[in-house]
């Protein structure tokens, strides 16, 4: 086992050697798509690594450089962190697969960049992770921002300029205008940005107390990739990208990062208990509930299967933000399951939806009738996300959502306990039918090319793995959620043993 | 009459007998070879005085013809000026080499040994503004380096007959300015009897009378039109523009940062913050008038269809940010306000020389012209990126840091409304640079034959030295110690005398 003290820088600079060699063998698609497989084959051996570690009690801490004064880069790792490392990075090798059957069966232009920016962003995504401190935590979150732009304006027409102009305007808006003045208030208020256990703010507590609720505000909007909404509208656009582009978006990195940095900054900067005690939690937990169930009502009306995922995922990151915001360690706990349940859930749904593209061209619900018959794999594949999604078992996604009603009745909010039933019943609506169509209705009659149309077709292998991947991994994650919780108590736990003492 | 003592004037001397030389040497080559020999020489005895500076601890005094201040001269060097220094003989040792080939194009070859002689005339002025402890001696500097700018300007006439009027128009505001300027100083001499910057600062203390407030004015005013404050910034978009493409480059990167730095001395070392008109001033002037600049300059930027006059207004915005964190006057402020003086000459210099390579190879610094251009010249476009992302302030370039130090400073002072109008207004900032990177990445090139758009990158020779200064935004936003803590020490330095010692 290499030592988590060097696993951590060094899960940083596997995907920038990644991207060198990607870099340099341009020429060479397929030693080009093993150079991104084995980055992610070491990344992930490095993260499962650290989460062993970090699972057996340590606390990993690597300080890279110090700058400005008493900030530095520095690296460390805890529960949550280690978790969603290891989601990203499993992910990311399921995504790179994918990648290679989708971008070949669409033949896309420009794949050697495609695969280069995947690489960054992928230690973005570490950096994100394994930040030990808010500053740290920005800088991966910016690069994050800009290494995936070049992803979603991949297809380089007007509509990816204009999806891509959204995106790159809301995330850099919101993390230039919002997130780093919070950061920089933070800093001059508590003379320190190091995610602490417990939060760095009850120090501090009666300077922080008058602006402590602006200073959420500017935390929660300002974390743009967690889409809380009205920060929400990037993410609609962006599905002018590739597909894998959006299942990285979606599942693997980039909007959990958003939701990740929420759920961090609640519990190691303002602490469970500062957040519980100075109430100001209440209005964004509102906000958030607003978020679940009006996206949902807009992913309703969406014939567009991407454009209907993208909206289910606005709704479903607040689930993260409304845990982090119920400041309980039930609330919590469900937060951080849901990041895992979510990622899979909605990475299977994303690449469902890839590979009805890539082997049918289709993108519409409306276009779906039959295809059950088809392709039953990838139906059956998308029923188990979408189940999960909807939080039925036995599928992972039904434990997010027992706990968060466990922390909303413990914050005594019992009206966010209806809001995730509704919630739950405007899954089924409409996320359901989609395999209902496919299965159960009618094919439309075809004309040139009807007689085929019943023969199964598949998406290529490469596209068809992955989904099945992630689809049983939704049905694991039911099964083993007591181990995850093991994982993740110490996060949870802190609030509530601080709490009870006098 | 060792090196090391006659090691504070040399940064003067050499380059002010370098001018000259360079007007007898055979034109072509030979005037821009000696010109960058010099720009060498001048930084290297920068960095020594700088070394020098930070081994002793305390500025080094340096007498002219040992005369003893306050009837004789003095060159003080501590390490505020000492960073400025380096700052320009540095901006000066890359923009020089690489002004070759756009000179060469830009210049008339006869006129070459009078455009070097000129170049180094404005070096001599600009390094001798920034050493001298003399505010007398500042105004002669000042006309030195001001009468050069007006020629070098006006030496663009040769590719737009513009640059003649935006010449004009500077040589009419900046005299105007160094008017105000002496008459200032002229009231200061009549209230204190001394020219000297250090014994002005302590004969000023208690003073608050008519004369002492007017002198302040008219110093303040004078120098502002030289900073090219809001609103009297009007010279400098139509001067960046017109002027050849290398001289905007040295121009911007050091012009209005020396500017920047005479009125942080005067702010700081000469006058002090006992009288409550400078408050007042710093209050009710200098806060609102670098809010109003930074947004109405990025504004108007946005909305430019030439890049180099959109980058001039840019200037004008960024100029802002250095007055509003002098206005904060705590040392926090101050620091942020030299770091950003130094920070901002790294990466404008980097984005006009961009700029420069552009008009080399496509013929052209309209928008238009960069259109698509990242595929034929991938290296000036990464390196306009680069310098533009850092621009905006993003994490591990310069900008960033400068970003940083204002912000801490503005909420530790308790100015919040300010930091969240610094940041809105960087956003500004991401639409006028991103607008032209959309360009340059994403669009497709203008219709054939429109620009002679050579199908190459440019020439070593310029993308080295355009490539040294990105790097230098990418390592000064990494390692801070030498702009940040120095920066930090300098502004201590400039606090602690304005405290009235």
């Amino acid at each position: 086992m290499i030592a988590p003290e060097l696993a951590l820088p060094l899960s940083l600079a596997v995907p920038l050697i990644g991207f060198v060699a990607i870099w340099r063998l341009d020429k060479a698609p397929n030693l080009r798509e093993a150079a991104t497989l084995i980055t992610g084959v070491v990344l992930l051996a490095l993260v499962v690594s650290i989460f062993a570690a970090v699972g057996a009690g340590e606390r990993p801490e690597v300080t890279v450089w110090r700058m400005l004064g008493g900030l530095s880069v520095s690296f460390h790792a805890e529960p949550l962190g280690a978790m969603f490392a290891l989601i990203a990075s499993g992910l990311w090798i399921v995504n790179s697969v994918y990648s290679v059957g989708y971008m070949r069966g669409a033949n896309e232009k420009n794949q050697t960049r495609f695969y280069m920016c995947f690489a960054i962003a992928i230690g973005a995504a570490m950096g994100v992770a394994f930040a030990a401190n808010l500053f740290t935590l920005f800088i991966f979150y910016e690069v994050l921002t800009l290494s995936t732009f070049p992803l979603v304006t991949h297809k380089g027409n007007d509509d990816a300029r204009r999806g891509g102009r959204v995106y790159l305007g809301v995330l850099m808006a919101t993390s230039i205008g919002l997130l780093l003045p919070a950061i920089v208030w933070t800093y001059a208020v508590a003379e320190t940005t190091d995610f602490t256990p417990g939060g760095i703010f009850s120090a501090h507590a009666d300077a922080v107390a008058p602006f402590a609720g602006v200073l959420l505000g500017l935390y929660a909007f300002g974390v743009g990739k967690a889409a809380l909404m009205p920060m929400h509208s990037w993410l609609p656009n962006a599905m002018v990208a590739p597909t894998p582009v959006s299942a990285f978006l979606h599942a693997v990195a980039v909007v959990k990062a958003g939701v990740f940095s929420i759920l961090k900054i609640a519990v190691y900067i303002f602490g469970i208990d500062f957040l519980a005690a100075a109430g100001i939690g209440e209005p964004f937990m509102w906000l958030a509930a607003i978020s679940i169930l009006l996206a949902s009502a807009i992913a309703m009306n969406k014939d567009n299967l991407k454009a209907r995922l993208a909206y289910s995922t606005v709704s479903q990151l607040s689930y993260v933000t409304l845990g982090a915001m119920l400041a309980t360690s039930m609330g919590v706990m469900g937060a951080g399951v849901q990041i895992a349940a979510h990622a899979l859930g909605k990475m299977t749904l994303f690449m469902c939806a890839g590979a009805i593209y890539v082997a049918h061209k289709k993108t519409l619900v409306s276009q779906l009738d039959g295809m059950g018959r088809v392709m039953p794999i990838t139906f059956a594949a998308y029923l188990v996300g979408a189940v999960s999604i909807i939080g039925l078992p036995p599928l992972g996604g039904s434990w997010p959502k027992f706990f968060l009603m466990l922390g909303a009745a413990d914050a005594g909010q019992i009206a966010m306990i209806a809001v995730l039933m509704i919630s739950s019943l405007l899954n089924i609506v409409y996320l359901l039918p989609v395999s209902l169509r496919a299965f159960y209705a009618k094919p439309p009659e075809e004309g040139a090319g009807g007689a085929g149309s019943r023969k199964i077709k598949e998406a290529p292998l490469f596209c068809l793995l992955p989904l099945i991947f992630t689809a049983l991994g939704s049905i694991v994650l039911f099964f083993t959620i007591g181990d995850l919780a093991a994982y993740l108590e110490p996060i949870a736990e802190h609030g509530a043993e601080q709490g009870g003492r006098p | 009459m060792s090196f090391e003592n006659q090691l504070p004037v040399l940064p003067v001397i050499i380059p002010m007998l370098g001018a000259p030389i360079a007007l007898f040497l055979p034109r072509g080559r030979a005037p821009w070879a000696w010109s960058v020999i010099v720009s060498w020489l001048t930084f290297a005895v920068c960095v020594l005085d700088l070394t020098a500076v930070l081994q002793r601890g305390e500025p080094i005094p340096y007498w002219l013809g040992d005369w003893a201040p306050p009837l004789g001269i003095e060159y003080r060097i501590d390490i505020a000026n000492a960073l400025v220094l380096a700052l320009v003989s540095g901006i000066a040792s890359l923009v020089f080499p690489f002004a070759y080939r756009s000179v060469q194009l830009d210049i008339d070859a006869r006129q070459s040994p009078y455009f070097y002689c000129a170049l180094l005339i404005c070096f001599t002025g600009l390094l001798g503004v920034t050493i001298t402890g003399d505010a007398f001696n500042i105004f002669v500097f000042l006309e030195i380096s001001s009468l050069s700018t007006y020629a070098l300007i006006a030496m663009g006439a040769r590719r737009d007959r513009r640059a003649l009027t935006a010449a004009f128009n500077y040589l009419v505001m900046g005299t105007i300015g160094a008017t105000f300027y002496v008459i200032g100083v002229g009231l200061l001499y009549q209230a204190t009897g001394t020219l000297n910057l250090v014994d002005m600062g302590d004969k000023l203390v208690g003073q608050d009378n008519r004369m002492v407030q007017a002198g302040f004015a008219f110093v303040v005013v004078g120098i502002g039109l030289k900073v090219a404050m809001f609103p009297l910034h009007l010279w400098l978009p139509n001067a960046y523009t017109y002027a050849p493409s290398a001289v905007t480059a040295f121009l911007a990167a050091t012009s209005t940062k020396v500017a920047i730095y005479v009125l942080i001395r005067f702010l700081f070392s000469v006058f002090s913050f006992d009288f409550a008109f400078i408050s007042a001033a710093f209050a009710w002037v200098l806060l609102p008038l670098g809010l109003i600049g930074m947004f109405a300059a990025s504004l108007v930027a946005v909305f430019q269809s030439d890049v180099k006059r959109m980058l001039a207004y840019s200037s004008v915005a960024q100029l802002g940010y250095m007055l509003l964190g002098l206005s904060f006057a705590t040392v926090q402020g101050v620091t942020a306000s030299l770091v950003h003086v130094l920070n901002h000459a790294l990466m404008k210099g980097a984005l006009f020389m961009a700029v420069t390579c552009v008009v080399l190879r496509a013929g052209s610094h309209s928008a238009d012209a960069f259109a698509g251009l990242a595929r034929r010249m991938p290296y000036t476009t990464w390196a306009f990126i680069l310098s533009g992302l850092s621009l905006i302030g993003v994490p591990l370039t310069v900008g960033f840091v400068s970003k940083w130090y204002l912000l801490q400073a503005a909420f530790s002072g308790g100015y919040w409304y300010a930091g969240f109008l610094i940041v809105a207004s960087s956003l500004i900032a991401v639409v006028y640079v991103g607008r032209i990177v959309e360009l340059m990445v994403l669009r497709e090139p203008a219709a054939e034959g429109r620009y002679a758009i050579a199908a190459k990158d440019a020439p070593l020779s310029m993308l080295l030295p355009m490539w040294t200064l990105v790097a230098a935004n990418i390592y000064f936003g990494v390692r801070t110690e030498w702009t940040g803590d120095l920066a930090a020490r300098a502004a201590e330095a400039l606090l602690a005398t304005a405290g009235g010692a």
